[in-house]
């Protein structure tokens, strides 16, 4: 990876510039220099991404990625270096400004396109279309350093990544070699511009001429029978789709509106000649990682917008308190939103000796999402990403470990009991004390006497190897087995017991029994429906 | 030019196609409200008479019953066009036929293939059919226009003999003719990206002709041309494909304009198939001397429903003796039918609900008068197996049908529940219905409720928020059933009263017509109590 530079590889051999002396180092936008990440990508899926949810989510980041790879490698590998990871927040912090995310995503969208026409001028054989191709290429290049370097000096850009990156860029545009390229591109492409032509088809004969003021036939056409029109009209030649490339007869064709118009194309091949090579190679490589941020940043804009808050956590140590206010599931919130659904926020705190939350409670009255939002958290923070909540402070991770039910109705009880096991001793061989393990609802199909046993004999070793976790269980004893476990509950409205709050409170757990349950699972009870249709 | 014979401005939601003889009905299939609809109510019958054998009709009518009308003013505008048609069978069915003739064409306008020169080809000869049926269709505007008087086909006529001039006629041949190419095609074309020629358009112009000056280059050329060698393949292929482009954008335009004329057909064709069932279904009911009305659609919010001698339209059909009821339960917006079983509350709840669909769908129905607000939205909650389980899974099943009816419930519906949630033991059971139709109530949704489970109806009977009108399957004093309904108060189920009679032996018999014990409305009060107990948290 080479620097931006302050002139283009090609004016280099032919316009030595006196003050290019300082020597710019690499600017990355994904860490600083010096640092790389490690591991340096791996980039595949972790284990715990389907149970905690987070395929969910990233899975839609990666869908509105330019660059899905190299976008999915980086939400995939949680970092270690807490420098990265400040580094990368500040970025984002940045980028989360509209305005300058606005323009950044502009930016992005013209250097794909100069990339992809690049590309295209290998396979073009006509010279004058290569020419073209090169032309246009050439116009979206500048457009995009322009309006990245606009951006950035009016952005008022406080991180470290986008002022280094601010101050190479204005170094360049000032540069000869590029005030020379966008003045001349711009003269090309107006004269061009301005050129419209006539062919004329009868039988084996071919006419190119001027434009001369024609009408256009087929609207009229369309204008006599439009009367019949049913419903919204279709544009009838979007549809139609050109040749790859012009063949001989286009070939012959524009040579002809070529010599109609000597001069433009004249100046064209010069200007060719010249700029054949000005895209310069760092300017590229900050496609996709400004693709990065943006697609992530895009993500969660549905969930801001409803007025859920995002923050940059603050990454401590491991076996420091951890704290987190008005945070929530990150997947659930994306499709609660989606449908218009309001989404309950949580805090959560564990301080001192305290390392595991063990959540008991109604069904569906929120457990669950509160051992993946506990997961996500880990992960989200540790890529240097903001963070659902309105403040974090969480303990440095080496690994997520989870363990959920798996619906595989078709295994046998006694079968899928002993898988369960396997799976946790696994865990627990390969956790350490900087771990964050989230187990939810193990031993689910045993009886209550196993669970209690297991879940006991489970929760005494995870207390042991001090890591930190969720423990959802519907075994309250468990919740009360010493001084490393929180017991947090799922909570019923106080007025309602049948109405869920989807709150997870600090508090002793307590049995809840129910009556008309089945008809509340429906959203049937006179609250539930009433609220439903005053929607 | 367009039809608004089902819609004063609107269109349906589905198509016709055909394929050789058949005409086919395409679109959005029935939503699961719609699909509820057909079964529990049982329209199939309607629609059969409404189809005399033919499966395009059938289709069209169940489409248009299913997407009921809310709007009184829309429905009397489709009631005022069925009524031209009944005056004027002949003359409508006539138009039919040249819709049907359009319609089957259609087919000509599907090609296999899709060479531009094809397309066009294909879409000139098309217009030019079309063009004969049109010149047919205006002609029964010029005859027999003056005999109708709803809005609907004054509009249709008035814009046949607007749009359809012979001047316009004439405008048309000469269209058809020009699109024949005599000059060869002429496009002009940008520079686009590449440099590859962009934003071609059609044009049209006879030949440019250079003039002598710049042909004996005494000025600068401003022309080239050249003819493409003979035995050049390839370059004769680019050529055509270019032709090609060129006619494509107009073939477009042609068959798009033949597709126009098309639609336009197949929407009158629907519209027509529409109203000719109901005629079909008129003569059947004639032929059956069953008495029908045009009912009175008042506004989703004005809580009317009242009617006389109303009876099961799909019975009638079937020629089996309708019993009549008349009922008037106007501003209560809830109806509440018990009574023992087999005594003709699913036969009147049908009656209404099919009277209902008939009305929003701007027919008439069988009753001597039926006056009704329009429903925003229509349900039905039926008990699907008439002899139901005690089984958690039945229960289950409807809650969860009821849970997709409360997704799309909105004020001014009207639910028709039927031996809903007695699928479990009656004080549960009532407990999750008294709950549903309470909140319905108080939601501004109409509830027509038929059950026999005692303890849900005397809830709701000394409920004092909700007005009321309460319905019993009626019993002669010697227990005979007589299929009619009357107003009153619910008894005690009569199974329970039937077994306890049955088994004998008791010291006194309690009498369930009695006047009701002064404790009754307490019983309700104490099993809400008793389930808000079971629900509360148990420390």
């Amino acid at each position: 990876v080479s620097a931006v530079p302050a002139e283009g590889p090609q004016a280099r051999d032919r316009d030595p510039r006196p003050e290019s002396g300082r020597q710019d180092r690499p600017v990355s936008l994904l860490h600083p220099a010096g640092h790389q990440p490690s591991p340096p990508g791996g980039g595949t899926k972790p284990d715990y991404f389907d149970d905690l949810n987070l395929d969910q989510f990233v899975d839609e980041v990666i869908a509105r990625s330019t660059h899905p790879e190299q976008t999915g490698a980086l939400l995939y590998s949680p970092l270690a270096d807490t420098d990265i990871i400040r580094f990368r927040q500040g970025v984002f912090g940045d980028l989360a400004e509209p305005v300058l995310r606005e323009r950044a995503r502009h930016v992005v969208r013209l250097l794909s396109n100069v990339r992809r026409r690049l590309h295209s001028l290998v396979e073009t054989e006509d010279p004058h279309e290569r020419q073209g191709w090169l032309l246009d290429a050439a116009a979206t290049y500048c457009e995009a350093v322009d309006s990245l370097g606009d951006a950035l000096r009016s952005g008022g850009v406080r991180s470290q990544g986008l002022t280094l990156l601010s101050e190479t860029l204005s170094r360049y545009r000032h540069s000869g070699p590029y005030t020379d390229l966008a003045s001349e591109v711009s003269a090309r492409q107006e004269a061009l511009g301005r050129i419209r032509y006539c062919v004329r088809i009868s039988g084996r004969k071919v006419q190119v001429s001027r434009y001369d003021g024609q009408a256009d036939y087929s609207q009229e056409v369309e204008e006599v029978f439009h009367r019949f029109q049913q419903g919204a009209a279709s544009d009838y030649w979007v549809n139609y789709r050109l040749p790859p490339a012009l063949g001989r007869v286009g070939s012959q064709i524009l040579t002809q509106v070529a010599t109609l118009h000597p001069d433009e194309f004249e100046s064209l091949a010069l200007f060719c000649e010249r700029h054949h090579d000005f895209a310069c190679e760092q300017m590229m490589l900050l496609e996709g990682e400004l693709d990065f941020y943006l697609s992530y940043l895009d993500n969660v804009d549905p969930l801001v917008s409803a007025g859920l808050p995002f923050c940059y956590p603050t990454i401590a140590d491991a076996g420091t308190d951890e704290e987190v206010v008005q945070t929530f599931d990150i997947a659930l919130a994306s499709k609660l939103i989606g449908a218009g659904q309001s989404v309950v926020l949580n805090d959560f705190r564990l301080e001192g000796a305290e390392r595991i939350f063990v959540v008991t409670g109604p069904n569906q009255g929120g457990k669950t999402t509160f051992g993946r939002t506990f997961g996500q958290l880990h992960h989200l923070a540790s890529l240097g990403c903001p963070v659902p909540g309105e403040s974090a402070t969480l303990g440095r991770q080496d690994r997520i470990f989870t363990h959920f039910q798996r619906d595989e109705g078709s295994a046998e009880p006694r079968g899928r009991l002993e898988d369960d096991l396997r799976r946790i001793r696994h865990i627990l061989e390969k956790a350490t004390s900087h771990s964050v393990i989230v187990i939810n609802e193990a031993f689910a199909s045993t009886t209550l006497d196993d669970g209690r046993f297991l879940g006991t004999a489970i929760l005494h070793r995870l207390i042991a190897l001090g890591a930190r976790g969720v423990y959802v269980t519907f075994v309250d004893e468990l919740a009360s087995i010493g001084p490393q476990v929180v017991s947090v509950v799922s909570t019923v409205a106080d007025d309602d017991a049948a109405r869920r709050t989807f709150k997870i409170v600090r508090a002793p757990a307590n049995g809840l029994a129910y009556a008309v349950a089945l008809a509340e699972k429906y959203d049937l009870t006179y609250e539930q429906l009433k609220r439903t249709l005053e929607r | 030019v367009k039809a608004h014979l089902l819609w004063r401005d609107g269109d349906v939601d589905f198509t016709v196609t055909t394929t050789h003889a058949s005409i086919n009905v395409e679109g959005p299939e029935a939503s699961p409200r719609a699909q509820a609809l057909m079964q529990d109510l049982q329209l199939q019958p309607v629609l059969d008479a409404m189809a005399q054998g033919d499966p395009a009709l059938r289709e069209v009518a169940r489409r248009v019953m299913l997407d009921s009308l809310d709007d009184p003013a829309a429905i009397r505008y489709r009631q005022d066009v069925l009524a031209d048609c009944m005056r004027n069978e002949t003359v409508v069915r006539q138009m039919l036929a040249v819709a049907t003739e359009a319609v089957t064409l259609d087919r000509k306008l599907t090609w296999w293939f899709k060479t531009p020169e094809a397309v066009l080809r294909r879409s000139v000869e098309a217009l030019q059919l079309f063009v004969g049926l049109l010149r047919r269709l205006r002609a029964v505007a010029d005859d027999h226009g003056e005999s109708f008087a709803s809005e609907g086909f004054t509009t249709l006529f008035a814009s046949l003999r607007r749009e359809l001039s012979d001047d316009y006629f004439a405008q048309v041949e000469e269209h058809l003719e020009r699109l024949r190419f005599p000059d060869g095609v002429l496009i002009s074309a940008h520079l686009g990206p590449g440099l590859k020629p962009s934003r071609y358009v059609l044009r049209s112009g006879p030949p440019a002709r250079v003039p002598l000056k710049e042909r004996l280059r005494l000025e600068p050329q401003t022309e080239y041309h050249w003819d493409l060698p003979p035995r050049d393949e390839a370059g004769s292929r680019a050529l055509s494909e270019l032709n090609g482009q060129a006619i494509s954008m107009v073939a477009e335009a042609a068959s798009q304009s033949a597709r126009h004329i098309s639609s336009f057909f197949v929407m009158l064709w629907i519209e027509l198939a529409f109203y000719a069932a109901c005629l079909n279904l008129l003569a059947h009911l004639r032929g059956l001397n069953r008495r029908v009305c045009f009912p009175e659609p008042q506004p989703p919010d004005s809580g009317k429903l009242h009617f006389q001698e109303l009876g099961d339209t799909g019975l009638a059909i079937k020629n089996v003796a309708v019993v009549g009821n008349s009922a008037d339960a106007d501003g209560k917006p809830l109806v509440m039918i018990t009574g023992a079983n087999s005594g003709g509350k699913s036969t009147f709840l049908r009656s209404v609900g099919i009277a209902q669909v008939m009305m929003q769908a701007g027919m008439f129905v069988t009753a001597e008068a039926f006056t009704a607000s329009a429903a925003r939205r229509l349900f039905t909650h039926f008990i699907r197996d008439e002899d139901p389980t005690m089984t958690r899974g039945k229960l289950d099943e409807e809650l969860n049908r009821m849970s997709a009816i409360a997704d799309e419930l909105i004020p001014g519906s009207l639910v028709l529940f039927n031996e809903s949630f007695a699928a479990t033991n009656e004080r549960e059971g009532s407990e999750i219905a008294g709950q549903i139709v309470r909140a319905l109530l108080d939601g501004g949704v109409r509830v027509l409720f038929v059950t026999h489970q005692y303890t849900l109806a005397d809830a709701l009977h000394y409920d004092l928020v909700h007005p009321k009108l309460f319905l019993r399957a009626e019993r002669t004093p010697d227990g005979e059933r007589t299929f009619k309904l009357v107003e009153g108060p619910p008894l005690r189920t009569s199974f329970g009263e039937d077994l306890y009679r049955r088994i004998g032996g008791w010291r006194s018999t309690p009498s369930g017509d009695g006047p009701r014990p002064a404790g009754a409305a307490g019983v309700d009060r104490r099993s809400r109590q008793a389930a808000d107990g079971k629900a509360g948290t148990i420390p």
